[in-house]
């Protein structure tokens, strides 16, 4: 029973070491080619977006409304009703995905009912948004004659923002500590005031990131509002009535042949790209100071 | 089951139950007290009374069921499904497992504080105010000073009263403890659970605890489960060693100690298992 213990120095530790940091090397650079594989595309379509779409970025971008071809113009309409849209989306949205994923987190328990919600959840939460736009057509616009509007394009937006709710409220929520729970509970403080006064101010950083991605998320959904607001070349405030979207009119702009209207497709891109971009940024700072001030 | 180092018959405790009832009268008792996790026997007939206005101390290996009992007191189990307690506890003579006593009144009497100090995400003040408010309606002022009492009672007045609104997640570990402890006073319960409260804790935070325990019995009646035995011994005035889901011995605590009746008492307090 005499068996050679390989020391640091032996010539077999030593080759096991030559190959192991040989193996360390290849799989630091095959991960950072990939990842710089990854960065050079994105910041190639960024830089196209940003040198194409600069050219449009002026005042009247954001004063003029949406031009007939062959003439000059900007974007008022599509960046409000975007705006409203979205915004409406939220609202429908966010109260709805707060009260299920609550539900599901402090209600459900192990109940069964509860696991095939949350599996229908994720369900909703991949679905193809053009299928959530066509489903809002048909039980939206069909049922009003027809007639697109505003309404049914929060409505198919909200239907988008709903799962990211409902999933991250969950989520957010099942990461408070249970021993928190308890804690409130054990001071004879009823459930439904727990959950509103101590936990979702424990999970509210989190529950904030979740509704501010979903935001982002939609505000660049071209597919749901095809079918549902459908467009307006005009300036228009009524919520039943077409409403113009930024994404709709890039999808239109960018495909035509009209050179100010490519301009402006690619303004949008810019602008709604630098949108996107500050609310995630959002997204990252609240999660962040959150974390530091529970340290 | 089968396989435990020593067989326990059941009427064991009887004359140490009586042994404690001669020095403080019962805050409250468990009778034919058994418990069970989705089937899972973990409580057996268990009888124990705590003494009014006396610590009582809850000694025992890991799963021998000392923390099952104490949230069986304030019905804290009753937030997981699957778990079931039958037979009767009794607070002032009345039993708290009977569906008909109100889960909330029952908690607003027997406070509890956990293992890990779990402060909610607000400030100092606002931890101790936030109970007060759900059951009292005070002016500002009358709230202040029950907030300055809880604090004092709690022993943190000292170093947070220039702090009062800053956030309570800044606090140490120690003062958090002290702040849960703080914050189940606050309601001026009359039995106060204290399950483990400073495993978490340095042995400087873990003394300071321990000496408001030592103080907080003239007001409270007080059960505290712990895993160190010096503890139990420094603090309690009562101690009950629990194995496998029953009450092993019941007694004073010098005397359990000392002097225990039981083989297998004495083998764990004298460290041979546990």
């Amino acid at each position: 029973m005499n068996v050679a213990v390989p020391t640091a120095e032996s010539p077999v530790a030593q080759r096991l070491y030559r190959r192991r940091s040989l193996t360390n090397t290849l799989a630091l650079v095959m991960s950072c080619a990939a990842a710089l594989f990854g960065l050079f595309f994105l910041f190639w379509i960024l830089w196209t977006t940003v040198s194409r779409g600069i050219a449009g970025v002026n005042l009247a971008l954001f004063t003029q409304m949406t031009p007939p071809p062959m003439e000059t113009g900007g974007l008022l309409n599509a960046f409000f009703g975007s705006a409203v849209m979205c915004l409406l989306a939220i609202l429908i949205g966010t109260p709805l995905g707060i009260a299920a994923g609550t539900w599901l987190a402090e209600y459900a328990g192990a109940r069964r009912i509860g696991t095939v919600i949350r599996f229908v959840n994720d369900i909703l939460l991949s679905a193809p948004s053009i299928v959530l736009g066509l489903f809002v057509y048909t039980i939206v616009v069909a049922q009003m004659g027809g007639s697109f509007s505003a309404l049914a394009g929060s409505i198919a937006l909200a239907f988008i923002v709903l799962p990211v709710v409902v999933r991250t409220t969950d989520e957010m929520l099942r990461l408070v500590p249970s021993q928190m729970r308890e804690a409130a509970l054990s001071l004879g403080i009823p459930q439904w005031k727990v959950i509103m006064q101590v936990l979702y101010r424990s999970a509210s950083a989190g529950i904030v990131t979740g509704i501010l991605l979903a935001l982002a998320r939609i505000s660049g959904e071209t597919a749901p509002l095809l079918f549902t607001a459908f467009g307006n070349q005009y300036w228009s405030t009524d919520l039943t009535r077409p409403m113009a979207s930024v994404p709709v009119v890039m999808n239109q702009f960018a495909g035509s042949p009209y050179e100010s209207w490519q301009v402006l497709a690619w303004a949008g891109a810019l602008v709604l790209t630098a949108f996107v971009l500050l609310l995630s940024l959002l997204a990252r700072a609240i999660l962040l100071r959150n974390k530091i001030s529970h340290d | 089951m089968t396989d435990a180092p020593f067989a326990i018959s059941t009427p064991t405790v009887g004359a140490s139950v009586r042994a404690a009832e001669a020095g403080a009268a019962p805050k409250m008792s468990a009778r034919n007290l058994d418990f069970y996790y989705d089937g899972f026997h973990a409580l057996k007939g268990v009888n124990i009374d705590i003494a009014e206005k006396r610590v009582t101390a809850l000694i025992g290996p890991s799963g021998c069921g000392k923390s099952t009992l104490l949230r069986i007191f304030n019905r804290i189990y009753a937030l997981y499904p699957k778990l079931e307690a039958k037979g009767e506890v009794l607070l002032d003579g009345q039993n708290i497992l009977d569906p008909s006593y109100g889960l909330n009144r029952l908690r607003g009497k027997v406070g509890m504080v956990f293992q890990k100090p779990v402060p909610f995400p607000m400030s100092i003040y606002e931890n101790i105010a936030y109970a007060i408010r759900h059951y009292e309606k005070l002016s500002k002022a009358e709230l202040d000073v029950r907030v300055e009492e809880a604090l004092v009672q709690g022993a943190l007045w000292t170093e947070v009263k220039d702090k009062l609104k800053q956030n309570a997640l800044g606090l140490s570990g120690g003062q958090q403890q002290r702040l849960c402890i703080a914050r189940a006073v606050a309601l001026r319960p009359d039995v106060l659970l204290l399950d483990e409260p400073t495993s978490a804790l340095d042995p400087i935070a873990t003394g300071k605890i321990e000496q408001l325990v030592a103080e907080l019995k003239e007001h409270y009646t007080i059960a505290i489960v712990t895993h160190n035995m010096q503890q139990a011994a420094r603090c309690s005035d009562y101690t009950a060693f629990m194995y496998l889901g029953e009450l092993i011995e019941f007694g004073a605590t010098d005397k359990l100690f000392t002097k225990p009746a039981k083989q297998q008492t004495e083998d764990y307090i004298t460290g041979r298992f546990g």
